[in-house]
């Protein structure tokens, strides 16, 4: 049994001018260890994604469709008390801007102690010790002291290693990373995926890793889903999305890259912007932007069609996938 | 050096020095029984000399709190260095009134980061693009306003009969494409771009970067391109200047930083890009966190963190020096031959 | 390179733009909103109709017979189905007074704030848009005009007046007397508020780039930052008419505000004061209510604007 399973999950805003489907038929699984990334641009609802698996979502948002399992125990059955259990206890949350996390008027100490003595009973010395080992392990320098420092004493990387010891801190089983290094630098980002890739292996921690650059999931994860305006258009091991990407909408995001253009000349672009949620065309989201773009498109929702190790959500893809067969057959 | 003729913009010894302290009142202390005044300054930056050639774009990278964005803002008369030069065409301009700096302004212009901040949000896009056009042409008559105002929509992909929309009604790349419109309606020859696209998605970063080497071909712009993004240079950059905690350490061309990146800070850089290709070499891991601008080191401003620093790095600060190949490295070690 | 697949919707009309816009729909869901705003619509329409709406005229003496005087309201026993609500201590139905006060009232309170709010523009966009040292004289001017009560101010200001140029003359020049004082004594709250909003939009790129463009100073003031700052104002506003009627009801009541024979509603209600305890409550009770009311409904328009323009920059 999977230890984490998103079961055709769909989440709406009710908003003034009708409810909006922010996220559409999710399903995924999650094995302990395994570490995937979900990809997408803004709006995409990756972020809704990453709260909606803690049942974090807030008015107006809400899951009407669908189920999170975590071993396999229904998330949305549980009583508030339960629920909380496993918010940070087995699942824990990593967001973009450590600020959010972190207490600016308690130390860095008070607020793991905190966190400890709200989910465990134990001694407020022994806390402070497990605190302290966490902070090793983040690879702080000077560990004892920062316990007595506030939030606002430490640079952005050091706030947000601080905050990957607070997300160890109860050994859960499962990290939601949600953009944990798009507001850091370059140097500092590296360090920290590197760092967040060898605390999972150690201790066996699934990731759930959130983040729009390609470059970032493919060096950290094994497993990858791309979103595009609330769906998950691929989804399937990481190297194989990257070395052949088959949804026309990630093969443009790839080629969209710096990288995969020859220096000087134009960039791959996508035309246009995705739509925003109240917007969203009929059909695949994708077609007013795609190039290879069929009549079928324009009106029927492509299904996930299986394509080796992948799940691709094209009626392109789908189609190829008939021809082969029938090739086959012949 | 650079041959100084075919250079558009000069910067000479630039420095640039914030206070921190507050007011005159704040600034007062009581310290050994006697009142004294002290004031704490942010180094931002420490001594920048570089040259923007006629048609190059050049970028300056480095990391949050390097000063990069203060030297675009000084160039842009926005900020008044603390001491050194700005010269455009030969031409001191960093010294001159508001009055006396307008002819320059519609010669030089800017890209901001943030396109949802960077547009007036009470002025429709057509109000705003008109008014630079009108400010600095008013023998325009209302017709050729028009078409000129046309034009630069036509030319940046914004249709013309969005003209009476608020800029809240666009999308962050829309909203981008007008900012530099903006920028374009004046017919300048030099934009300094600071951080364009990084508050842009990723298919939206590769329609702007278009959009802007368009614009340079067609309207023979020259760049100044501040980024953080070193994929983005890579791309986008004639030359590169690295910056480090206000100092500059590298100045080479785009082809040699990226084949033979000299300065350790440079190597360090360059390998934590995230790649998509799995044969990335290891990341070279600094010791030690940047440190503040406030209390600079001594020395090479990069010795704390340096693999290879000595004792001369941590004294003598090192000067820019040229190479072979036409790059600049400031680093005692590149000059000895030890890296 | 047109990029033609970003798709928008058709133009919309001004009203149309108004009527999706978030104000629009919070007051259409907002019943307090709805009241206050139907009310003070009401008082206005009275005001601004007063010569034509009240029964007589307050200000026409030969419309007054000192044989009326003290009449209670119509539905009183000893009412008279002439004056609807009663007449006061000179005999003037009272309907017709409150009317023309409540006229006075609003012409002094929407004056005055209109002075406070010319100054503390003025004031406030410099202070805020140049900075350093004007910034700071400004600001400390403004403290120290704070730091004097309005009412002491005022109550100075216009009892020296009156010492030094006489009554008479005093009383012809009450209104624009009044709104002067009031006006000068409350420009710091909009000048702190303007202030505020523009350091937070001055750090904006917009700004910079009318920099940039090598826009002057002034124009960038008034024409790129002032818009941005409108919202905060309109707030401010509302609240400081109703504070500014307060203020004028209470110089009033004090003997300093309006003459008795051009009353406003302070001074309406000052001069029944002297008769509530020999029975005519009207004379006091009914202004009273009508200006409470008023300041009331002021006070909820301003607090949901607040609340819808931006919960952030104003608070208190």
């Amino acid at each position: 049994m999977a230890l984490l399973e998103v079961k055709d999950l769909e989440v709406c805003f009710g908003l003034r001018s009708g409810a909006v489907k922010a996220l559409r038929e999710i399903n995924f699984s999650l094995e302990r260890g395994e570490r995937l990334g979900i990809v997408g641009e803004s709006g995409a609802g990756k972020s809704v994604l990453g709260f909606s698996i803690l049942n974090l979502i807030s008015r107006p948002g809400y899951i009407s469709k669908g189920a999170v399992n975590f071993e396999g125990q229904n998330l949305a059955d549980l009583k508030p008390h339960q629920l909380r259990e496993i918010r940070g206890n087995r699942i824990s949350m990593i967001f973009q801007d450590p600020m959010m996390t972190l207490n600016p008027v308690l130390t860095i100490g008070q607020q793991m102690v905190e966190c400890l003595l709200a989910h465990r009973k134990m001694r407020e010395s022994d806390a402070r010790k497990i605190a302290l080992q966490k902070l090793q392990q983040v690879q702080i320098p000077s560990p004892e002291t920062r316990l007595d420092q506030y939030p606002h004493e430490l640079s952005g990387g050091m706030r947000q290693r601080i905050v990957i010891a607070i997300g160890l801190l109860l050994d859960p089983d499962v990290i939601i990373a949600d953009e944990p290094t798009t507001a850091l630098d370059v140097t500092i980002q590296a360090e920290i995926m590197d760092l967040m890739l060898n605390l999972c292996e150690q201790n066996n921690v699934a990731l759930i890793l959130i983040t729009h650059d390609l470059g970032v999931v493919s060096e950290v994860t094994q497993n990858m889903m791309v979103m595009y305006a609330g769906r998950v258009i691929e989804r399937g091991p990481t190297k194989e999305i990257i070395n052949d990407p088959q949804h026309p909408y990630t093969q443009g995001l790839m080629n969209a890259l710096p990288q995969m253009a020859q220096a000087g000349q134009k960039l791959n672009q996508i035309k246009g912007a995705m739509p925003p949620l109240q917007r969203i065309p009929t059909g695949c989201a994708f077609n007013p932007r795609c190039e290879y773009v069929m009549e079928i498109c324009r009106h029927n929702l492509p299904d996930s069609t299986v394509s080796g190790n992948c799940r691709v959500a094209c009626h392109m893809v789908a189609e190829m996938k008939r021809e082969q067969a029938m090739g086959d057959e012949v | 050096m650079t041959d100084t003729n075919n250079s558009l913009v000069q910067i000479r010894d630039l420095y640039k020095r914030f206070s921190i302290s507050g007011d005159f009142l704040d600034q007062i202390k009581f310290r050994g029984g006697k009142l004294v005044r002290e004031q704490e300054h942010v180094h931002a930056i420490n001594g920048v000399s570089l040259d923007v050639i006629q048609g190059e774009a050049l970028c300056v990278v480095g990391e949050s709190g390097c000063g990069k964005s203060t030297v675009a803002r000084t160039v842009m008369g926005l900020l008044k260095p603390s001491a050194g030069e700005v010269s455009y065409r030969g031409e001191r301009i960093d010294n001159l009134d508001d009055k006396a700096l307008l002819p320059y302004r519609k010669k030089m212009q800017m890209i901001f980061q943030n396109p949802y901040a960077s547009l007036n949000p009470r002025m429709t896009i057509m109000e705003t693009l008109r008014e630079p056009v009108q400010f600095h042409n008013p023998s325009l008559s209302a017709v050729e306003l028009r078409d000129k105002i046309h034009e630069v929509m036509h030319s940046v992909g914004v249709d013309p009969s969005w003209g009476e929309r608020y800029p809240h009604e666009f999308s962050g790349g829309q909203r981008q494409r007008i900012s530099i419109a903006r920028a374009l309606a004046v017919d300048p020859e030099f934009i300094v771009a600071d951080e364009p696209i990084s508050a842009l998605d990723v298919s939206i970063q590769a329609q702007v970067l278009n959009l802007m080497m368009d614009a340079q071909e067609s309207r023979n712009l020259t760049y100044l391109f501040i980024t953080h993004d070193l994929a983005v240079v890579e791309h986008f950059g004639t030359r590169v200047a690295v910056m480090y905690l206000g100092t500059l350490c590298e100045l080479a061309s785009t082809k040699n930083l990226f084949a033979e990146p000299r300065h350790p800070y440079t190597r360090a850089l360059l390998s934590a890009i995230p790649r998509l290709e799995d044969d990335r070499p290891d990341f070279i891991r600094l010791q030690g966190e940047v440190p503040t601008p406030v209390n600079l080191p001594s020395g090479c401003v990069f010795h704390g963190r340096c693999p290879h620093a000595n004792e001369r790095c941590k004294q003598e600060i090192p000067a820019l020096i040229p190479l072979a190949d036409g790059s600049q490295v400031a680093c005692h070690g590149v000059e000895e031959g030890r890296i | 390179m047109s990029d033609t697949s970003f798709q928008m919707d058709p133009q919309p009309s001004a009203w149309q733009r108004f009527k999706d816009s978030h104000f629009f729909h919070s007051f259409k869901i907002d019943r307090v909103a709805q009241l206050s705003f139907l009310i003070f619509i009401t008082y206005v329409i009275l005001a601004l109709g007063a010569p034509l709406l009240s029964p007589y005229d307050p200000y026409d003496l030969s419309q007054v017979d000192i044989l009326d005087s003290e009449i209670p309201p119509s539905w009183e026993e000893e009412g008279d189905e002439r004056f609807y609500l009663g007449t006061d201590a000179q005999g003037r139905d009272m309907l017709s007074t409150i009317l023309y006060g409540t006229r006075v009232s609003l012409t002094i309170g929407i004056c005055a704030v209109l002075l406070q709010a010319f100054l503390g523009i003025v004031i406030g966009l410099t202070a805020g848009y140049v900075g350093g040292r004007v910034d700071s004289l400004l600001m400390r001017f403004a403290d120290i005009q704070l730091s004097f009560s309005t009412m002491m101010v005022a109550i100075i200001v216009l009892a020296v007046f009156q010492a030094t140029f006489g009554t008479e003359l005093y009383q012809d020049l009450a209104m624009i007397m009044l709104i002067l004082v009031i006006g000068i004594a409350e420009w710091p709250q909009y000048a702190r508020t303007i202030r505020a909003s523009v350091l937070a939009e001055k750090k904006k790129e917009y700004v910079d780039a009318a920099r940039v463009m090598g826009f002057g100073r002034l124009r960038i003031m008034f024409r790129h930052i002032l818009p941005n700052t409108l919202s905060p104002i309109l707030v401010i506003s509302t609240v400081q008419v109703a504070n500014a009627i307060i203020s004028e009801a209470s110089l009033s009541f004090l003997g300093l505000g309006m003459p008795v024979s051009q009353p406003s509603l302070g001074s309406l209600i000052s001069s029944g004061f002297e008769y509530i305890f020999s029975g005519s409550w009207w004379i006091t009770v009914i202004p009273g209510v009508v200006l409470v009311v008023l300041v009331l409904v002021m006070n909820l328009l301003g607090d949901w604007m607040r609340d819808v323009l931006n919960p952030k920059l104003y608070k208190g």
